[in-house]
């Protein structure tokens, strides 16, 4: 029973279980949740990138096409915009999210009283699917009738989702609204485990908060920053919900990213192969974003080395 | 990584209890001044429009229109939620609740199933590979794989049943909880599979019998996460069903609003209505979620 006490799951003590090598179960054991996976996930994945080279109208035949759908794309002005769009929309969110999340997440991580209650708050964001955070704040910025309207002030009074640049900005917010109380979690854990010996020692040289903060706090949390990041950028490159709810793309084309095009072109005009088409530069945008943040957080990144040790 | 948010509460729930010294030593003792200013603001940046939502679904529609919109209704009515649940939410709900059980039971036991034998058979070059599968999975967005999901589907003549939202998301949410479930299996003390053996159990029982209880906060936190994101799923649901029977909350949510613009109490009824089971959900498990959320993504 010692060795329950001692190696109860969870505890840091990485007492691997002994691999078992005459087991012949193990690999049944695997099969299910691996064929649910390749054939819907790892078949589409193949499966998209061959559609991209097809014609197809989503409910009659497939025919082979070649590069025609490749070639119509990369000529279609709205790519760039989508790209374009998507980045903005990832590069503001971004800038919103990491200083505030990193600031939330520092001051999380203190003893002070109201911690728990504000943890218990700053939650709620998460528990409501992206719908409903549309739906509500399509109704809160209406210009005629929403928050802003009723409370007579005047500067919340715009027109709010049918100015490009006012609509961006309410993506970005809502977007952050949504999703800063995750990542200053992930900070709050980051910042629990920098040694408290540091900050010891930083103030016996003298050091001031907000000194200690820039020298020790944020460094120290560099990989926690690349994991996050990670997780912000791949993310908002599927952004889709959201904004298929609060704007279905526009005013105009101003908020149409990548996902919704590829909804747009293959689920609403029935043109599923450039849609395919789209849907493989996300996962190459997706894909070599994360390996260049992967690049930047070297090869310590906490992520590598738990695949590695997986 | 292997500390998580459980745990530390745990030991700041404790460290009251311990030493004024011990307190001073942490490394914020100080109020932190920045960091409390913009605590407190997002507060009211996340408090307003939540509050608002509740406030207005209680409004009739004249009240919605007269009153100061943060004012609490000076005639509190039920009339939307009355509207909200004769508009079929019942029927969006029970679907919910098929697809979310549905999806999360079968894609949590598979995870287990594998992560178990990912653990225990390390040496295996083929459960190596299923592994490195699992963790290269990670990265695959549903929304590239929907268009290929929605021919398979077709193929398999289930478009627009609830089996074809279930089957999809079994396999999305499979690779998250192997990595999670796997962490923790590693954690068991490899004396208790030992023991278990030599007293002649089969793999199938140190299985369900030794690791799954063991691991049950892991079990749970993975369950509660799945059910979080399967609740609150759109893309697979607006694809891959199309009559009004099998529509799920979300997607009822958004066609509601498209028939009921004006109502914007009604509208609002209908978001708490949707948002109260996972509200609820996670007021029960929220620790369990937490510590899962930050010992599955890492640091």
């Amino acid at each position: 029973m010692t060795a329950i006490a001692s190696g109860a799951p969870g505890r840091t003590g990485r007492r691997a279980v002994a691999p078992d090598t005459r087991d012949r179960v193990l690999p049944w054991l695997a099969l299910p949740a691996l064929l649910f996976f390749v054939v819907f996930g790892v078949v589409p994945l193949v499966g998209v990138l061959a559609l991209s080279f097809t014609t197809w109208d989503g409910i009659g035949d497939i025919t082979f096409t070649g590069p025609a759908s490749w070639r119509e794309v990369l000529a279609d002005p709205q790519l760039p915009h989508g790209l374009w769009v998507t980045f903005q929309v990832m590069a503001l969110s971004w800038l919103v999210q990491t200083p505030a999340s990193i600031l939330l997440g520092t001051f999380l991580a203190g003893h002070q009283r109201y911690r728990a209650v504000l943890a218990v708050i700053f939650f709620i964001p998460l528990l409501l699917s992206s719908a409903a955070i549309a739906v509500a704040y399509q109704a809160l910025l209406d210009p005629n009738f929403g928050l802003g309207a009723g409370l007579g002030v005047d500067l919340l009074v715009q027109d709010w989702l049918g100015e490009p640049h006012l609509a961006m900005g309410v993506i970005v917010f809502i977007v952050s609204w949504q999703f800063i109380p995750f990542h200053a979690l992930i900070y709050q854990g980051g910042v629990r485990q920098i040694p408290r010996s540091m900050y010891e020692a930083a103030q016996l040289d003298g050091a001031g908060r907000v000194r200690q903060f820039f020298s020790i706090t944020l460094p120290q949390l560099k990989y926690t920053i690349i994991t996050s990041s990670t997780l912000m950028v791949v993310g908002s490159v599927t952004f889709f919900d959201l904004i298929f709810v609060l704007t279905q793309g526009g005013p105009g084309d101003a908020t149409r990213v990548l996902a919704l095009d590829m909804y747009k072109r293959g689920f609403q005009a029935n043109l599923m192969g450039p849609a395919s088409v789209i849907a493989v530069i996300i996962v190459l945008t997706g894909l070599g974003l994360a390996l260049l943040l992967r690049r930047i957080g070297g090869a310590s990144n906490p992520a590598a080395s738990q695949l590695d040790g997986a | 990584m292997a500390v998580t948010v459980t745990e530390i509460e745990q030991q700041s729930a404790v460290a009251p209890a311990r030493s004024g010294r011990r307190r001073r030593r942490t490394p914020l003792r100080e109020w932190n001044w920045i960091g409390g200013t913009a605590a407190w603001l997002w507060l009211v940046v996340v408090i307003v429009p939540i509050y608002w939502i509740v406030v207005t679904s209680f409004k009739s529609q004249s009240g919605y229109f007269a009153s100061n919109p943060l004012a609490p209704p000076t005639e509190p009515t039920l009339e939307n939620y009355r509207l909200v649940i004769e508009a079929d939410f019942a029927t969006y709900f029970v679907n919910s609740v098929i697809v979310a059980v549905g999806t999360v039971v079968p894609a949590v036991l598979l995870a287990f199933m594998a992560a178990f034998a990912i653990v225990r058979g390390a040496h295996s070059r083929f459960l190596r590979w299923v592994n490195g599968l699992f963790l290269m999975g990670l990265a695959i967005p549903l929304q590239a794989a929907v268009i290929p999901v929605y021919l398979i589907i077709i193929r398999m003549h289930m478009y627009d049943t609830l089996g074809a939202i279930i089957l999809p998301s079994i396999a999305f949410a499979l690779p998250l909880s192997v990595l999670v479930l796997a962490n923790f299996i590693r954690d068991v003390p490899k004396e208790l599979f030992e023991s278990m053996r030599m007293d002649g159990a089969t793999t199938w029982m140190t299985l369900w019998r030794l690791a799954f209880p063991l691991t049950r906060p892991a079990v749970v936190t993975v369950a509660i996460y799945n059910m979080l994101q399967v609740w609150n799923g759109f893309l697979l649901p607006l694809v891959l069903t199309q009559s009004p029977e099998q529509r799920t909350l979300p997607l009822a949510l958004w066609t509601f609003q498209g028939e009921h613009g004006v109502n914007v109490p009604a509208i609002l009824a209908s978001v708490v209505l949707t948002t109260l089971p996972i509200v609820i959900l996670y007021a029960v498990g929220r620790r369990q979620l937490l510590s899962g959320l930050t010992a599955g993504i890492g640091k």
